[in-house]
Parts: C-alpha cells; sequence; structure tokens
C-alpha cells in the first residue's frame, strides 16, 4: 500500500531545494486601446511569493483559479521567467539556466499534467511517449526499453509489457495518468510538480493513482508540489498546505493544523467549503462575501479584503506581510 | 396527484454505432419525489447523463428510447408525440446542460437568452418578460445590471447562476441539472448548491442533480440513486444510501473518496479495474468482475432491484448480507485481495 501516512519522522536537511524568494509573475494585458482608457492592464498572477521547501517535502499549493497556484508550477518548471524575485533551485537560481545547464535542471524538475489525454502525442505509442525523454537525455537505445518498463512498474501498471506498443486513446484515464506520471519519473527528477493531476479522473481510480504517487514519492524520496484547490486531495498527499489567493500567499503550514484550525479568515472559508461524503454535516453559510477576485483590479491593502467578513481599517491600508504564528505563517492583521 | 413527480420503469437507451449497438442505460428504474433533490450519481459511462437527456428526450440522433416508461404527473411521456414533449420542456421540465459556460450562446447578451425563453416559449410579453428577468436575476442572486452582459463577462459561477435562471424561468416542476458544480472551484460550488436548494425550498420544484461526486449528493441531496454501468445498482434516501451502502460498488466508492472529516491516517482504496464496455456487458451482474464478493450466481445471472429495508432498493445477489459486507468492505486489504 502507499507508505506511510505520517512522514513527519522524516528529517529533511536544512538546506532548501526550492526556494521563491519574492516571486513575481505579472502579465501586461490588454492592448495600446485598454492602456489609453486609463484601465489598469498589469495582472499579477505571483506577487510577492516566498516559500522554501526542503528536500524530501511535499507541499500543496491551494486556492481557487486564478489564484496563480499554476502560474508558480510554470515558473518552477521554467514554463516562464519569473518578473520579479528570484527562484532557487539547489542553491542556484533557475533564471540564469542556460544550454546544457538547463537541459540538467528540465531532467532534474518534472512536471506532472492534469489532463493525461492532452499531456501525451495521441499518435504516439506508450513506448514512444516514454522513449522520448530518454533519448533527449542522451540514454543510449539499447537501455532504454529496460527503463521504460522499470518506470511503468513504479507507477504499477500490470503487465507493463502489453502496453508498450498501445495508443493513448486504447489506455483508460487511470492507466494513461500513469503512463504521464512515469513520464515524469522515467529520468528520476529530483523535483516534481503535480497539477491537480487527478481531477480528470473517476473518483474509483482516483485513489489509485493518488496511491502510487504517495508511494513513488516515498520511494525515491522526491520533492513534490501538489496543486489543487481539493484541500481533501492535497490532505492525503501533503504534509505542508500553502493557502494563496490572487497571487500571494494567505497561510503557510502544516496541512493537519490548517485542516483543524485555520487562522486566515480566506483558509476559515476554504476548509469550511470543503463536501465530505456524510450526511450530517454544517450547512452554515461559508464566511466569505459573494463574487469572485478579480485580478486585473484587486483591492488596496490585504487583496481579500473585499470578501473578507473580518475586515477593518487597516485592511484597506496596508498589506498584511506573512509572519510567523506558531507552527505556520499568516498574512492577515488579525494575527 | 401521485406521490411521485417522477417515475421511471425499466428505462432502456439504446446507441447506434457502426453495425452494431450500445446499451446506455438498460432498465433504470427511479422515482423522484414531489420537492425533493434526487443525485444521481455515478462515474463517466455509467449512463447517468443518459438518463437524464433521456427524460427530457433530447438525446443524440444515434440515441432512441428503447423501452420502459417515464411517467411524469403520471403520463407516460416516453409514449407521447414530439409536439406535446416540446411543450413540456421549459414549462415542465427544464434542463441545465453540463457546463454552463457552453449552453450560453456567446453572441448574445444573457437577457436576450432569458427573453428567446419567456417570450417565444413562455408567450410573455415584452414588458412582463423584462419584469422576469429583473425577477430571476434577483433570485440567483446576480445583479439585474448585469442583464444585458455577454456570457463571457461573466464568472464561471456567475454563468453557472445564469444558467439556472434560465431553467427556471417559466417556473418548471422538474430541473434536471448535469454537474452543475463540477468545473467549479470549492467556494464557487458550495454557494451555488446552497443557492440550489434555496430556490428549490422556496419554489417547491424537484431536482435531479446528476453528478458524480458523492459529496455533492452528500451535501445537498434528499435521495440518491446510484448507477453503474447503464443499471441502477442501488436507490433511497440520501443517508441510508451513504451510512449504510447495501451495494458492493456504493461501499467502494465510500472507500475512495477522501473525507476531510475523518482521520488523517485514513487510506483511499480504489475499486480495481475499470467498467465494462458496453458494447459487450459481462452476463449476470455487471459490477462482478470488479466486485470482491461476487459469488457464482453474479456471473450468470442479473441481479433485480428489489426493496431491502422500506424505500431503499439494491441490485445485488447478496443484498440480504449487506450489513456483514459492509463491515469487510471497509477493509483496504478487502479490495486488494480481489485485485
Amino acid at each position: 500500500m502507499a507508505g506511510t501516512r505520517m512522514r513527519s519522522a522524516v528529517t529533511y536537511s536544512n538546506e532548501p531545494l526550492v526556494s521563491l524568494r519574492s516571486a513575481e509573475l505579472h502579465y501586461r494585458v490588454g492592448g495600446a486601446l485598454s492602456a489609453l482608457r486609463g484601465r489598469s492592464s498589469v495582472v499579477k498572477a505571483v506577487d510577492g511569493v516566498s516559500f522554501d521547501i526542503h528536500r524530501g517535502e511535499s507541499v500543496g499549493l491551494l486556492g481557487e483559479s486564478g489564484c496563480g497556484k499554476s502560474s508558480i508550477g510554470r515558473l518552477l518548471m521554467k514554463l516562464e521567467d519569473a518578473t520579479g524575485g528570484e527562484i532557487v533551485f539547489a542553491g542556484e537560481p533557475i533564471s540564469g539556466l542556460r544550454g546544457a545547464a538547463l537541459k540538467c535542471y528540465r531532467a532534474k524538475a518534472q512536471l506532472i499534467f492534469q489532463n493525461p489525454f492532452d499531456a501525451v502525442n495521441p499518435r504516439f505509442t506508450i513506448r514512444a511517449t516514454l522513449a522520448e525523454p530518454l533519448e533527449n537525455a542522451g540514454i543510449p537505445a539499447g537501455e532504454r526499453e529496460a527503463r521504460i518498463i522499470a518506470a511503468l512498474e513504479l507507477v504499477r501498471l500490470p503487465q507493463p509489457a502489453q502496453f508498450l506498443d498501445r495508443y493513448p486513446h486504447q489506455l483508460s484515464g487511470g492507466q494513461l495518468q500513469r503512463v504521464v506520471m512515469a513520464r515524469a519519473l522515467i529520468l528520476q527528477p529530483d523535483f516534481v510538480v503535480a497539477d491537480e493531476p487527478v481531477s480528470m479522473l473517476d473518483v474509483s481510480v482516483r485513489a489509485g493513482v493518488l496511491n502510487v504517487f504517495r508511494d513513488v514519492r516515498d520511494r525515491l524520496g522526491l520533492t513534490a508540489i501538489y496543486i489543487s484547490h481539493d484541500l481533501a486531495l492535497v490532505r492525503y498527499v501533503c504534509e505542508r498546505t500553502i493557502v494563496m489567493y490572487l497571487g500571494r500567499i494567505m497561510e503557510d503550514g502544516p496541512t493537519e493544523d490548517i485542516v483543524h484550525e485555520p487562522l486566515h479568515p480566506y483558509a476559515k472559508a476554504l476548509v469550511a467549503a470543503v463536501p465530505v461524503p456524510h450526511p450530517d454535516q454544517s450547512h452554515d453559510p461559508l464566511p466569505i462575501g459573494r463574487g469572485a477576485p478579480d485580478p486585473r483590479n484587486p483591492p488596496s491593502g490585504c487583496v481579500f479584503r473585499d470578501r473578507c467578513p473580518r475586515a477593518f481599517d487597516r485592511c484597506a491600508s496596508e498589506v498584511p506581510q506573512l509572519r510567523q504564528i506558531g507552527t505556520r505563517k499568516v498574512a492577515c492583521h488579525l494575527f | 396527484m401521485t406521490a411521485n413527480l417522477l417515475s421511471v420503469r425499466d428505462l432502456k437507451v439504446s446507441y447506434r454505432v457502426g453495425n452494431g449497438h450500445i446499451d446506455a442505460v438498460d432498465g433504470a428504474s427511479f422515482d423522484v419525489p414531489r420537492g425533493s433533490i434526487v443525485g444521481l450519481v455515478g462515474e463517466s459511462g455509467c449512463g447517468k447523463t443518459t438518463v437524464a437527456r433521456a427524460l427530457t428526450r433530447v438525446i443524440a440522433d444515434n440515441a432512441r428510447i428503447t423501452g420502459g416508461q417515464i411517467l411524469f404527473d403520471g403520463k407516460d411521456i416516453a409514449a407521447i408525440p414530439e409536439r406535446q414533449m416540446n411543450a413540456l420542456r421549459w414549462r415542465d421540465i427544464a434542463f441545465i446542460p453540463q457546463s454552463a459556460m457552453n449552453s450560453l450562446d456567446p453572441v448574445y447578451t444573457v437577457e436576450y437568452q432569458l427573453n428567446e425563453v419567456l417570450r417565444r416559449r413562455g408567450g410573455l410579453s415584452a414588458r412582463e418578460a423584462r419584469m422576469r428577468c429583473e425577477s430571476l436575476f434577483e433570485m440567483v442572486g446576480i445583479e439585474k445590471g448585469r442583464l444585458r452582459d455577454y456570457p463571457h463577462q461573466f464568472s464561471g459561477g456567475m454563468r453557472q447562476r445564469v444558467a439556472i435562471a434560465l431553467a427556471l424561468a417559466l417556473n418548471p416542476k422538474l430541473v434536471i441539472a448535469d454537474e452543475p458544480v463540477t468545473a467549479l472551484d470549492v467556494i464557487v460550488q458550495r454557494q451555488i448548491l446552497d443557492q440550489l436548494r434555496e430556490l428549490q425550498t422556496m419554489l417547491g420544484i424537484s431536482v435531479i442533480l446528476v453528478t458524480h461526486d458523492i459529496s455533492v449528493v452528500a451535501y445537498i441531496c434528499d435521495r440518491t440513486v446510484v448507477m453503474y454501468a447503464g443499471r441502477v445498482a442501488e436507490a433511497g434516501p440520501m443517508a441510508g444510501v451513504l451510512t449504510r451502502p447495501a451495494h458492493p460498488y456504493t461501499m467502494g466508492l465510500r472507500n475512495a473518496f477522501p473525507d476531510l472529516a475523518g482521520a488523517a491516517s485514513g487510506t483511499l482504496t480504489p475499486i480495481d479495474g475499470a467498467p465494462p464496455n458496453l458494447a459487450e456487458p459481462p452476463p449476470g451482474c455487471r459490477f462482478a468482475p470488479r466486485c470482491p464478493f461476487s459469488i457464482e450466481v453474479c456471473s450468470t445471472e442479473s441481479p433485480p432491484l428489489a426493496e431491502i429495508v422500506p424505500d431503499h432498493r439494491v441490485a445485488c445477489h447478496r443484498a440480504s448480507e449487506a450489513p456483514v459486507l459492509r463491515e469487510i468492505a471497509a477493509r483496504t486489504e478487502t479490495w486488494l485481495a480481489h485485485a
């Protein structure tokens, strides 16, 4: 089964593997016309985000659409360059990586995509899908087949050899997501980012993929980021959770602490909103204002204040900084 | 007046594919009592959307209702002429399709689309329609100033509210919502479900909610119908089905679902395998190949949907042993040993 649940006994090295230091990803939106109309034309998808992830740690990035969680994933994969701040991997800023060093980084840091059917080339067999990264990494042709089989065994695809000549459409969603996971792991990365990897899968197969993810991570000692809007899933795979809202971190701490006693008003609403599969559950109105966050035009001060039931004067005038409160960090003037 | 607004009896829907056909729904029976929310739950391909669409008789070109009855207010709407059926749509039965994003026309304002239903279908005058638009928007919690906006100007949650307003336009008795909150974030999802419940209570309508998410069923539904491979596996009051499931498939679903209210150490247990190919369904019980409790009869004879306790129906040869099976099913090893 999927390893031991609590990995608190694991001791992390002191040196973080991944660090974001005031990372920013600002997009310029709209053309000259919107600029002329005086509309704010910058969307701050990621706005001053800092955190460290230690070797072997699994961190959940939790938040609603548009909170910047996937943008952070893209920054970490260097699919996009930060417009400000710094991203450091194993002690080295990734912004300067070029050529061979960048290629080496790409092998060490891998992304597991959301929709397995979009993540693979439909005209590639499973063998070709998995051989491609090996080829890029210069693995001799003679060794590839064995590596492919080993990777498929790692993600517990039964009798992997029978899948090699099949095409993606001949696999079920759960099987294909395992192939996508195998492709991410085949170069033995140190770090993986999984972006909602089970959201497209049916419930009965989702559990299997999550178990494989946990199991592989533990066996290989992977450092992982799991991106999701569902705290129940994050809790299943991550001991630490970072709650984001409109490009900023609201709360960062042990997942169990956030599940049982969220501190930030946004985290409170997010936890209360997760439906549970029991008939007896709270139907109290959520402690959050209606409406969706508008990333083009965020409120002054705290970005959450216009939906916050406990906002007061200071929230409009001053941006709350992320500060240590007990076991976690919270960005709220109430603390 | 019958106690059930809708009674589906042995419904069969078949898709023509190539030279053969696929019975996507193969003998589904369930009831929708007046004033209740019924959750139609199951995985992709189980036939839940096909059932929902068959109830409105708006189905794919290659699909056909091949058997059974759909008793709506006591009248079999599977058998009435299309012209009569058409008169029921929107007025008596409204459908909210999956993903409100795609159900709204991007080139017209939402007011135009509401008007289309109100004036063309409902025969309201321009003035009446305008007032109705405003009250509908108020009902679903959108300011009326946004009536002139186009669908792309709304967020996902707002679009879903517009779709609900559209469905309620002509005061239907039954609203069928296909995965109304699936693509939405948890907070918006909760707000939409609260809205749906509030409106359902206020208007006294019945709702069929198609979903793959048993948490959504647990949150909002009065009753639930669990479907598997084109058939009803289990149906009954929501609390009874979720807390005392009698079909192994329902038991398995419970184990596979993450539970924020549960202990952190809980392990999710998948149901091994995949649903059968409906072009060649296995003989007997369709869940048997994945079921840890299957016995000989399961692979030869199809179990009938039978009442095990009042109002709770199960299609399983071993339904009488349900309390014992539930205990065994709660153990992870049960499902592993089978795999």
